[in-house]
């Protein structure tokens, strides 16, 4: 997993609440066997006309935005399913930090196993930057993990909380499938005692 | 004294494997179903780092996402979802998994294969590549779905890392009028808390209306707790819960099943004990319920009009309603039963069982889809099909016009050839409305399957309730 420090970019408001899964990438694009090659349909309605022509109003298509690499927006992002797809399209198109009031369960641990920073605020710091961000490619934002900061485009800053095991994770660019596999003892020792306890559910 | 428990605490307490002083937990797995759509990136990543499947005896495997729907002897078309299925079957196949084939009887969507087998049982944990796995908590186990990243955890470690849920209880208390039923109870609690009034909490349905509840009404009901934001949805099992599994392939046999049932029997909530939020409704007050916009908790009462973002003070909430309507087509002010559709889908984990079919084809019987509409069944399971054949289910959709086809997701996500054309209008009993989710540009009304039938008949949204009185 990529390591995620301090990110410098461009970021993109998208001022939507309940942006789902289906509209950061629909189903039609999800039967690939590959993780990678979704940026190109990340938010594919919203970017692209019938005929499959860039929207000169959709942000992402607009030059101050084309190179964003943080996305700032409304409360309840990547509701509905499960695809992990939705954070590689993300990723796939260079996005590594979203930000919003709050997000769906499911997107949320999903996006941190891919590298992505998914950082929640209170609605009014959300505001501000969405409001710094509609200034365009001057209104860069940094967002420093380790000290969990955001220095908006106009100076201040803002704090923000995560879980102490996704920062970890995230600093270090660790995948939890090797840190868990270090239990091993103690799976076994679990599965031997449920085992004894519930025999039929083996 | 102990501590006083919710049925979700029993079932984390009795899964914990590890717990971190930071509160991250490692979670036993009991179960875990995969599909060919979230799971070939998974065994890529074990492939390349030279793991195994830890547990296949625990692992079941099936294709649903993709398969057409329709004749299937001349296996799939489209390249990239025939490539997709071949990889499920090689996978299965290298890394020892069963698997329920396209041609097997048992084949159909995850959600309906995992209990009609007895795969799902009270008291375990299961995780699914898929956010509708929650309909196993209509069991009494503890389902979620998950990302594929976590799909490639749980085939490695049988584990799965997470943090404890909120506890929150929707109560339902009082019985379902005639005509209206599990899915008009779900669609008006996800109405009444929103779709992100369960974020962070694992719900427990309880009260005499679940409880009344066939074992298909409390999948339906599960089902949709991910549209209201919540990690799982759980009812305590009981007596129609043993009766369903009693007997099903995987379920446990002999003595086995004596101590499993004594042991399921002590699966629920404390007396007392207490949750983080709660949530009552009476079911005599449900009317059937409908959706109106491009979110499920844009949702409404048959007998209501299309609501007007005028009326609504909260500029994000007004913008994405303007949004919605636009994206619909629909005008406020007007009767939702004046709404005209296209197309009909009775189908998806939601509402594709066997009692589905029943209401459905006890709506259709002796009478004819209207000339403008195309309506489409779509069976749970080969299993379903098979069954609902041998009642003759068949044959009274097809008398009325409908057509009845081969099981899987099918126009629930449109990945395979089942799509709503742009602008095209459908009653589904599927489970999301939300812009594409059909097919690109289509507009989506969730009902049950009794009402989508209905609506097949009279060419509009229409109140069940009357037809009936007819
Ligand atoms: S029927 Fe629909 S919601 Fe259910 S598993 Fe299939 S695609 Fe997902």
């Amino acid at each position: 997993m990529k390591k995620f420090e301090t990110l410098t970019a461009v970021a993109a408001p998208l001022p939507l609440i309940n942006v789902d899964t289906d509209m950061i990438i629909p189903a039609r694009f999800l039967k690939t066997i590959k993780r990678t090659g979704l940026g190109k349909s990340l938010f594919y309605t919203l970017r692209y006309d019938e005929d499959g022509r860039e929207r000169e109003d959709f942000v992402l298509n607009k030059p101050a935005y084309k190179d964003a690499e943080i996305l700032v927006t409304g409360s309840n992002f990547g509701c509905g399913s499960s695809r992990e797809h939705a954070p590689w399209a993300l990723d796939d198109f260079g996005i590594r930090c979203v930000i919003a009031p709050d997000f769906a369960d499911i997107f949320y641990s999903n996006s941190f196993k891919n590298g992505i920073l998914l950082i929640k605020l209170p609605q009014e710091d959300v505001d501000k930057l969405i409001e710094g961000a509609e200034r365009g490619a001057n209104a860069t934002v940094t967002v420093d993990l380790e000290n969990q900061e955001i220095k908006g485009p106009d100076g201040g800053v803002m704090s923000f909380d995560l879980d102490p095991f996704k920062k970890y994770c995230l600093l270090n660019g660790l995948d939890d499938i090797g840190l868990s596999l270090e239990k091993e003892d103690q799976i076994l020792a679990f599965e031997e005692k449920h085992r004894a306890a519930q025999p039929w559910s083996y | 004294m102990s501590r006083l428990t919710t049925l979700y605490d029993k079932i984390w307490d009795a899964h914990l494997v590890d717990e971190r002083e930071d509160g991250t937990c490692l979670l036993y797995i009991d179960r875990h179903l995969i599909h060919e759509v979230t799971s070939p990136q998974a065994f890529e990543g074990l492939l390349n780092a030279g793991r195994k499947v830890r547990r296949p005896d625990l692992t079941l495997a099936v294709a649903d996402h993709n398969v057409p729907t329709s004749d299937r002897s001349n296996g799939v078309d489209d390249d990239e979802s025939r490539i997709q299925i071949e990889t499920l079957d090689k996978n299965c196949a290298d890394f020892g998994v069963e698997l329920y084939g396209m041609d097997d009887i048992r084949q159909g969507i995850c959600h309906v294969i995992g209990p009609e087998q007895g795969f799902t049982l009270p008291g375990t944990t299961m995780v699914c590549g898929d956010s509708h796995t929650a309909t196993h908590g209509a069991f009494g186990c503890l389902a979620f779905g998950i990302g594929t990243s976590e799909v490639e955890h749980t085939l490695a470690t049988q584990t799965m890392v997470q943090t404890k849920a909120k506890n929150m209880r929707v109560t339902v208390d009082g019985d379902l009028p005639l005509g209206v039923t599990a899915k008009d109870m779900v669609l008006a609690i996800i109405g009444a808390i929103g779709t992100a009034g369960g974020t962070g909490s694992v719900v427990e349905f309880a009260g005499a209306a679940i409880r009344n509840l066939s074992m298909e009404g409390r999948m339906t009901v599960c089902n949709m707790t991910i549209e209201g934001g919540a990690r799982a949805g759980i009812v305590a099992p009981d007596e129609t819960t043993f009766e369903y599994l009693k007997g099903r392939p995987k379920s446990p046999k002999g003595a086995a099943w004596e101590s499993a049932v004594a042991y399921w029997k002590t699966l629920k909530t404390d007396d007392g004990a207490s949750f983080d939020q709660e949530i009552a409704l009476n079911a005599s007050e449900i009317v059937p319920q409908v959706t109106w916009g491009t979110s499920p908790e844009d949702v409404l009462p048959i007998t209501d009009v299309v609501p007007n973002p005028a009326d609504e003070s909260d500029p994000s909430r007004r913008t994405k309603m303007e949004r919605s309507l636009t994206y619909m087509g629909l005008k406020p002010g007007t009767p939702l039963t004046d709404i005209k559709i296209d197309r009909m889908f009775i189908g998806s984990c939601t509402n594709s069982r066997i009692e589905d079919m029943r209401a459905a084809a006890e709506v259709a019987r002796g009478r004819k889809v209207a000339d403008h509409v195309d309506a489409m069944v779509v069976p749970g399971s080969g299993l379903v099909k098979e069954q609902a054949e041998q009642e003759g289910l068949d044959q009274i959709f097809i008398d009325a016009g409908f057509d009845w086809r081969e099981p899987g997701c099918s126009m629930c996500l449109a990945m395979n050839a089942d799509k709503l054309m742009p602008g095209e209008r459908s009653a589904s009993t599927s489970n999301r409305n939300f812009e594409g989710r059909q097919g690109p540009g289509g507009r989506t009304h969730l009902v049950s399957p009794a009402m989508a039938a209905a609506a097949a008949i009279a060419g509009h949204l229409t109140d069940i309730r009357e037809l009936e009185a007819e």
